[in-house]
């Protein structure tokens, strides 16, 4: 397959248009089928039973009285689900998490599961079963776990990374580093220098859509599962690994996503849900609680970073150190390297070195949160660049064009940059009106860069053509927040039809080759890539067809707005065929027409976004409100940009959100005390401003529409912008994140007791 | 235990259940007569995403009974539109795009339904306030209240 | 004959040096050559790593070319949300 991926800076027609979606008109009729809303013939109800320790020996597990209540047809624990990974370190740690073998690693890890023929009849059988626990000292606190007296979470964890492998265990079970230059020297030439240390504590990606699945094991072996996921195929490839069975005899249809974030990115119940059926024969429908997705799936990691950041008095950087210790839940991730990587990624620096530190604690396994890690090492650093530019007696926004990143610069993680867009971000910013509206007293503005990489992957579609003109586009990555609208777009504009003669669909794992998940704001991205070569290859299809009706050679006919022509004087009589002619003539001239497409849709373009925040903070109360917010960020190409600004605003919101409120609350006993939307309070309608976008397109030169995918920056810089204009607003530099009330009035007290 | 024997009107039509005593009207409505418009996000009211109307009054089903029905008139998202003609709100929802997963989005259709019946002309804060019960994680809030001042506007004009 | 950076981890496992001359057409040769010479590179081959060239970010297309005189930058392959 010779697809171009180039950018080729052609004309649009369709593509940055705003069509209403093609799955919208089922979602405000409330038609949409969510994981929840799908049933099976003779369902049965799964519930799981969860640990109530944060770290306990499961000395036995007695399920015999929860077996003889009458209605329940199947109970397990860790036996029904025998190890298979064969030596796949992550894929044991993902068993683990779905059921616990050996200890119960944290509040609300799973421990066994029936499956009765009602809801009423599973709660009372989980209340049968007998669990005796030995209860272990726990750790919940990432700097606690780090330290060498921290009671150990699995005694088989030696740092990796270190020059010299360690005698002892330890809960830090990686190191790693990146960086150029020499840190030292930098630090010497330095007329101002900041050093401080920030924490960030642990939230949820808070999808609204608790996870959902229908599961139904036949006794030949097969299955199907329906499921709320962000990669239907990626849960099949783990289901089937799991539970011992042939991928291509697991079908996994992936539902409307009710929110993911992130948290929809790895299985949880799901092989539960399978093993459940294939005990009790029969299909298993598993839903969790509100309660159970704040305990047991999510969150994120809680953060301590250390930042120290030097400048000449001119305002150049000469150097730039973080060391970031990130908390992994009980199993080892790679979530403070990504920290390490992306701290200062905005800047052009000569001299930087990042550590990162992985640390184990009794909390949920971590999971993706839109642009994992970013956000708190953009806290910590934008924080640190802030303060240094007040130091300098320089603009916030002039300090950090004067270092910012560009076309050729080294970036921190390693490689040189492309075209890039945080210059342009920077300078959009610096001539906003936000930037020169008056502010009243208790108030402060913020600002703040941030990076995220974004990825590509394998990607599948399949373009069919039907033989009225209509196209079905079938693509394999799931729709989160109105990808089908802008891929719908793509096709349009590739094949030079409307837009209202496309039709996307999210194929099932049977129907279609294999796709990573949504993640890694590649949805877009990859999707539109696989479709643009779809679509060429259907074309090629569409230019046979005419030339053999018109009995010419291929080569003198071209494609354009929807027309095959015969190109050249001698054809001047032939009048165009249009794609819905040749559709209808297809049945006669060699059946029908599709293109099909698979590819790694590599080279995914690097984003940047500045955000402006303004806030005001109630003194006696601590209390913020944001009265102003702008989001700065190049989208590459916008392919449908109302909902790139919808990206835009949600990644700001959670932001918003995680910077002021949101965060797991543990009590000494180790557990979460704030299991709830109540008590784990997300931005709601009245907490928020309009929130502005300003969509810039700095086209990646590795797509050919341009696109970068736009899903997750949105929310890396909120955390530091607020945090700037709150700590501009009080006049003390905040360094803990959220910054609720409470921390706002104890750093106020604390700098009146000086 | 014993069902209790329901007899209730919802979206104007008849309809007669049973259920049990600790059913909530949620359950009812998903798991005994199909309609999973409403869904179920937090079961303990704090997200608003399985908003209904009883008797012109806006709740959360997940905190009102089955049997609390009996005689009373619910109204819940599928009977919104009216045949294939979408209702304003459900129309300028589409047309600024305030929606990204959609699973909150038939309970805010809903909320401020409620909202526009009882104020027709609300200002920015007062839909911002009107909504407050109903949480969404993808939207930032903002193309939804301009949905609902859109819509307010068509409403008004109709 | 190509350059290749690996970042502060990797070159723990390759003998504690970042910079490497290796002969290699593509991204697969350059992971056999570099499993060949440093061993423990391998389960850090298996776990994912990403190959920048010129700035530009491969996860997954080991059949990249490897152009002489490329800026060639090893990164591990990350997770998203």
């Amino acid at each position: 397959m010779n697809f171009d991926p180039r950018f080729s800076g052609r004309q649009f027609a369709s593509v940055g248009t705003r069509p209403i979606r093609p799955d919208g008109v089922d979602k405000v009729t409330g038609r949409a089928r969510y994981g929840a809303d799908f049933n099976m013939a003779g369902q049965l109800v799964g519930r799981i039973l969860r640990s109530p320790h944060a770290h306990a020996v499961i000395k036995s597990i007695d399920t015999s009285k929860a077996e003889k209540l009458a209605g329940v047809k199947a109970v397990i624990t860790a036996k029904d689900l025998p190890d298979l990974t064969d030596g796949d370190a992550a894929m044991y740690d993902i068993l683990d998490n779905c059921m616990a073998r050996k200890k119960a690693l944290y509040d609300g890890h799973a421990v066994a599961a029936v499956a009765a023929i009602d809801a009423r009849i599973a709660r009372q059988a989980l209340k049968l079963i007998e669990v005796e626990y030995e209860v272990l000292p726990h750790v919940t606190d990432v700097d606690e776990a780090a330290h060498h007296h921290a009671p150990l979470i699995n005694d088989q964890v030696f740092t990796e990374g270190l020059e010299e492998k360690p005698a002892k265990p330890s809960n830090v079970t990686k190191r790693t580093q990146f960086g150029h230059g020499d840190v030292h020297a930098g630090f010497a030439k330095a007329d101002f220098i900041v050093e401080r240390s920030f924490k960030t504590e642990q939230t949820h990606q808070g999808y609204i859509e608790p996870h959902a699945c229908v599961a139904s094991v036949n006794p030949d072996g097969t299955a199907d599962l329906w499921v709320c996921t962000q990669g239907h195929f990626v849960y099949r490839q783990h289901c089937a690994q799991l539970l011992g069975m042939e991928a291509s005899k697991l079908r996994v249809t992936s539902s409307e996503i009710g929110g993911g974030f992130g948290g929809k990115t790895h299985v949880w119940a799901e092989p539960v849900a399978l093993a459940l059926s294939r005990k009790a024969g029969r299909p298993v429908k598993l839903v969790m609680t509100r309660d159970e997705v704040f305990r047991a799936s999510g969150p994120t990691s809680a953060t301590s970073i250390d930042v120290k950041i030097g400048a000449s008095k001119d305002g150049t950087i000469t150097a730039a150190e973080a060391t970031l210790r990130y908390s992994c839940g009980p199993y080892a991730g790679s979530w403070a390297e990504i920290g390490a990587m992306t701290a200062f990624a905005c800047y052009k620096l000569e001299n930087v070195k990042t550590v990162g530190y992985e640390v184990l604690v009794n909390r949920p396994k971590t999971a993706a949160y839109r642009a994992p890690s970013a956000p708190m090492a953009a806290f910590a650093v934008e924080s640190a660049v802030d303060e240094l530019a007040h130091e300098l007696g320089m603009d916030a926004v002039d300090f950090r064009i004067k270092n910012a990143a560009q076309e050729g610069t080294r970036a921190s993680y390693g490689p040189v940059y492309g075209p890039i867009g945080i210059g342009p971000t920077l300078e959009a910013v610096k001539h906003h009106p936000h930037m020169k509206a008056p502010l009243k007293a208790n108030q402060g503005r913020g600002m703040a860069c941030g990076f995220w990489f974004n990825f590509g992957g394998q990607t599948c579609t399949d373009l069919n053509i039907g033989m009225d003109g209509s196209v079905s586009l079938a693509v394999g990555t799931v729709d989160v927040g109105g990808s089908r609208a802008s891929l719908s777009l793509v096709a349009a504009e590739e094949l030079g039809i409307d837009y209202s003669h496309v039709k996307a669909i999210v194929a099932d794992t049977s129907s279609l080759g294999y796709n990573d998940m949504t993640d890694g704001s590649r949805g877009t991205f990859s999707s539109s890539m696989a479709t643009i070569s779809a679509a060429r290859n259907a074309i090629k299809i569409l230019r046979e067809r005419a030339a053999q009706t018109w009995d010419i050679p291929v080569e003198d006919v071209h494609w354009e707005k929807g027309h095959a022509i015969a190109k050249g004087e001698k054809y001047g009589n032939l009048s165009p065929l249009s794609l819905k002619e040749i559709a209808a003539a297809s049945g006669k001239t060699g059946g029908p027409i599709a293109g099909h497409s698979e590819l790694v849709a590599d080279g995914a373009g690097v984003s940047f976004a500045t955000h402006i925040c303004d806030v005001e903070v109630d003194p006696e109360t601590g209390s913020t409100r944001v009265i102003r917010y702008t989001v700065v960020q190049d989208a590459g190409k916008a392919v449908h940009p109302t909902y790139v600004e919808g990206q835009y605003q949600g990644g700001a919101a959670q932001g918003i959100g995680w910077a002021l409120n949101e965060e797991y609350i543990y009590g000494k006993d180790g557990r979460l005390q704030n299991a709830g939307f109540l008590d784990y309070r997300i931005p709601v309608c009245s907490d928020l401003p309009m929130i502005d976008t300003q969509i810039l397109e700095i086209p990646n030169p590795n797509h050919p529409y341009g696109v970068r995918g736009v899903g997750e920056t949105s929310i890396v810089p909120p955390l530091a912008a607020i945090a700037n204009a709150v700590s501009n607003a009080v006049g003390v530099r905040m360094t803990h994140i959220p910054m609720s009330p409470p921390r706002i009035l104890a750093a106020l007290d604390a700098e009146r007791e000086g | 235990m014993a069902g209790v024997a329901v007899s209730t009107t919802i979206n104007g039509d008849a309809v007669e259940y049973l259920c049990q005593p600790d059913e909530t009207l949620l359950e009812v409505l998903r798991d005994r007569l199909g309609l999973t418009g409403a869904k179920e996000g937090c079961g303990t009211g704090d997200c608003g995403a399985c908003s209904v109307i009883v008797d012109g009054r806006l709740v959360c089903s997940c905190l009102v009974l089955g049997a609390e029905a009996e005689g009373r008139k619910v109204e819940t998202i599928e009977g919104m539109a009216h045949g294939d003609q979408l209702h304003p709100l459900q129309q300028k929802f589409l047309e600024h795009a305030a929606l990204q997963c959609g699973i909150c989005t038939p309970g805010f259709l809903i909320a401020a339904k409620d909202l526009l019946a009882k104020n027709p002309s609300p200002t920015e804060e007062e839909i911002r306030f009107g909504l407050a019960g109903n949480l969404c994680r993808c939207t930032g809030y903002d193309k939804i209240v301009r949905a609902v001042q859109d819509a307010a506007e068509v409403m008004k004009g109709a | 004959m190509v350059e290749v950076t690996l970042w502060g981890s990797l070159s723990a496992v390759a003998g504690g040096k970042a910079r490497h001359e290796i002969e290699a057409k593509d991204i697969r040769e350059l992971f056999r050559k570099l499993a060949e010479q440093y061993p423990g590179i391998e389960p850090w081959i298996d776990r994912g790593i990403a190959v920048a060239i010129d700035g530009t970010i491969y996860r997954d297309t080991w059949s990249k070319e490897l152009p002489e005189g490329a800026e060639i930058f090893l990164l591990p392959r990350l997770a998203g949300g």
